[in-house]
């Protein structure tokens, strides 16, 4: 067995099904193993949508997602997809291809020093110097990037290394002592969070995308139930809980809800779960939840305390710990204090419901966004690109399932959107899949176009065109005075003629109900589709200005109330 | 309130982990004083003994950060509990006789010890913990320094 077939096998032994990648130079031996070999591979036509396509597929699946590039230009094209895939912890696996050993410093022909260029982006990078080796590499990458808190892994695979006879295949050869991430919250800790909460009269839970990972949205049901408190997520925390739910708020932050943003300073007790309360989750950090406990459970030790003070540190994984703290909530009845509050809160965000029915033209995005809802079952995929088509669909969109709304949170990645559909989409088949874009994001990354014709991926991309760069124009119209620098994306293309070139159909809506009837008949139909959405360029969502505290939003909140 | 720290760290003795460590400091902004990185009492495994000025916020998150590091196995902070050593070497100017006999004696008061000579140039070896060292170079200034290699800090924790 050669290196590149033992990276095949090791990656079936994984259980790998498809990986996302693009040929190269330094990467022809291992196609030339995949050539025979029964795993499927997408051509990408981009190393970097390979990267972001393997991050859908891992955040849609909870599965590791697998993505392959030459060296040189071909692993640098990944660099933008691992850093999406760090900030959001999600767990890949990047395979590159590498100059052979005797050449690596030597400036060789498409040369580049990705270990070294992955080192501040990556949870932890190989590189094997000997074939006997790659088993091991590929197990211990699989399990750092899954276990714990997922990140994506580098594996640099030197060209002789790929053509290299291995003695045998044994995949334990490489022991990680440094690595022992805590998965069980302390006993004691988790015991005084019950104290905690009993002495609460105005609890608030915000989750993130940790209870997502931890697979532990029922736990959180369950214990949002049992101590009676509403729930606020941050972007990436959507989906952890039921957003058509009672106890659920919507999002918290620089673009969250109204409801959520104005409640969270009220609480005496916030129990932030897998959130590591990012600047634009909190506002400005000194005005944050100044007069509450915070409880803080978190499975990475150093999120605790590295932007908000805590009361009390849970270190593990988010199940475990919601479990033991419902196990001990067991037969607890809340306060009629704690009743009264979350009562009047539900009330208030009954109240203070986002509007979303307009029949202007050019269309609100809110609409758009409404239609989708109407569309969409709880099972299908939302995924958005960056800006203000990624805030209009996580203000307006309720999302009911985990792994269902899929989003550059950190990195704020443009261009994620449409090929994070493509991983998803590969993932879970038998789901709708639809990425919402902005005209600028889109364009991006727009060649993968090319990649769901050819395989008949049945992804829907709705490219929501403003002819502006939104959400940087947002801020030159509230902040700048208007003086909008290089926001306006003059000449567009015609997005329905692109698609068409690409052999996608397309079509593109201009009234209300029509964003309706095109998704309607694309699931019907079952084939990839753009659907080009006209909308009004001057449509913002109210937002925090920065260094603002998280309740200072600016801009107006438009109620739905009003309108009934 | 921000004061140095000694942490030593028990790490993979592998290619690439003294650019994990520094890179994470960097990437931080943690600043860092010095590092010394050699071969521990384990086969295969390295001790990196690392100063750092920080308060107890940032020293938190600092260890948190590297115990985050796959290669590195072990962290601890002996800045109280440790002796602390350093190595220096210190080329003089030796062509005036008065002065070479002078920096012979102080050679001797902070018992280093003269491991190279030369018509012109004397080598000085000398350990110690930093202020003493500062001490003998403050007073060899005058004689003329040609050149100083020091090694930074190391350490280790008393007792078992």
């Amino acid at each position: 067995m050669r290196g590149g077939e033992a990276i095949i096998e090791s990656l079936k032994k994984m259980g790998v099904e498809t990986i996302f990648g693009y040929p190269g130079g330094q990467t022809i031996p291992f196609y030339d193993m995949l050539y025979d070999a029964d795993i499927d591979h997408i051509l990408v036509r981009h190393e970097q949508a390979a990267a972001h396509a393997a991050d859908g597929f891992a955040r849609a699946s909870g599965e590791v997602g697998v993505c392959l590039a030459t060296s040189g230009p071909g692993a640098t094209n990944l660099v933008t997809g691992i850093a999406t895939a760090f900030m959001d912890s999600s767990p890949i696996v990047a395979i590159t291809g590498q100059v052979p050993t005797h050449l690596i410093g030597n400036d060789a022909f498409q040369e580049a020093d990705i270990m070294g260029i992955t080192m501040p982006i990556t949870k932890h990078s190989f590189q094997p110097k000997d074939p006997d080796l790659i088993p091991s590499i590929v197990k211990s990458s699989f399990e750092i990037a899954a276990s714990g808190r997922p990140g994506p892994v580098l594996i640099d695979v030197p060209k002789e290394i790929q053509e290299g006879e291995l003695s045998g295949f044994d995949d334990n050869l490489i022991q990680t002592p440094g690595y022992n991430p805590t998965l069980k919250g302390n006993i004691r800790q988790i015991k005084k969070a019950i104290e905690l909460i009993k002495k609460s009269d105005k609890p608030l839970i915000l989750v993130g995308a940790g209870v997502i990972i931890a697979n532990a949205s029922n736990e959180l049901e369950e214990f949002a139930n049992l101590i009676n408190a509403p729930v606020m997520t941050s972007l990436l925390g959507k989906g952890a809980i039921d957003e058509t739910s009672d106890l659920s708020l919507g999002m918290l932050g620089m673009h969250g809800r109204k409801v959520s943003n104005d409640s969270v300073n009220q609480c005496d007790l916030l129990i932030a779960i897998g959130v590591r309360f990012s600047d634009r989750t909190t506002g400005k950090i000194d005005s944050f939840v100044p007069d509450s406990k915070v409880i803080h459970i978190d499975i990475d030790p150093a999120e605790i305390g590295k932007n908000v003070e805590v009361d009390l540190p849970i270190v593990g994984d988010a199940n475990d710990i919601l479990k033991s703290l419902n196990k001990l909530l067991k037969g607890h009845k809340t306060s009629d204090n704690v009743n009264k509050w979350t009562k009047c809160i539900i009330e208030r965000k009954h109240l203070l419901m986002p509007r979303v029915s307009y029949d202007d033209i050019p269309l609100k995005p809110q609409t758009v966004i409404k239609e989708i809802s109407e569309v969409l079952t709880a099972d299908s995929i939302l995924t958005t690109d960056v800006g203000q088509n990624q805030m209009w669909a996580a203000h307006f969109y309720n999302t009911q399932k985990p792994r269902k709304f899929i989003s550059s949170g950190g990195l704020g990645t443009m261009g994620f959107g449409f090929p994070a559909a493509i991983g998803a989409k590969v993932a879970c088949p038998e789901d709708v899949v639809v990425s919402i874009n902005g005209d600028g994001g889109f364009l991006m990354t727009c060649q993968e176009l090319a990649t769901i014709c050819d395989y008949d991926i049945p992804v829907i991309a709705i490219v929501l065109e403003n002819r502006t760069l939104g959400m940087v124009y947002q801020w030159q119209n509230l902040l700048y005075d208007e003086r909008y620098s290089q926001t306006k994306l003059g000449k567009s293309p015609d997005f329905v003629k692109l698609a068409e070139s690409f052999g996608i159909d397309a079509v593109k809506v201009e009234k209300s109900g029509e964003t309706k009837q095109a998704l309607k008949t694309a699931i019907k139909d079952n084939n990839p589709i753009l659907i080009n959405v006209v909308i009004d360029p001057n449509e913002f969502l109210p937002m925090l200005p920065p260094g603002a505290g998280i309740n200072e939003m600016i801009g107006e909140y438009k109620l739905e109330k009003d309108v009934i | 309130m921000e004061k140095y720290h000694i942490i030593s760290t028990l790490v993979e003795n592998k290619p690439g982990v003294l650019q994990k460590v520094a890179g994470l400091f960097t990437r931080r902004g943690f600043n860092i004083d010095g590092i010394t990185v050699g071969q521990s009492e384990v086969d295969g495994l390295a001790r990196m003994v690392i100063r750092v000025s920080a308060d107890e916020k940032i020293l938190e998150q600092v260890t948190k950060q590297l115990n985050k590091l796959v290669d590195v196995i072990k962290i601890k902070d002996i800045t109280e509990i440790s002796v602390k050593r350093e190595l220096c070497l210190i080329k003089v100017d030796i062509r005036d006789e008065k002065a070479r006999s002078e920096i012979i004696q102080y050679v001797d008061i902070f018992r280093g010890n003269i491991v190279d000579v030369t018509e012109e140039t004397l080598i000085i070896e000398i350990t110690g913990d930093v202020n003493k060292i500062d001490a003998l170079i403050s007073l060899l200034k005058g004689y003329g320094i040609k050149k100083i290699s020091r090694t930074g800090l190391t350490a280790m924790a008393r007792g078992v």
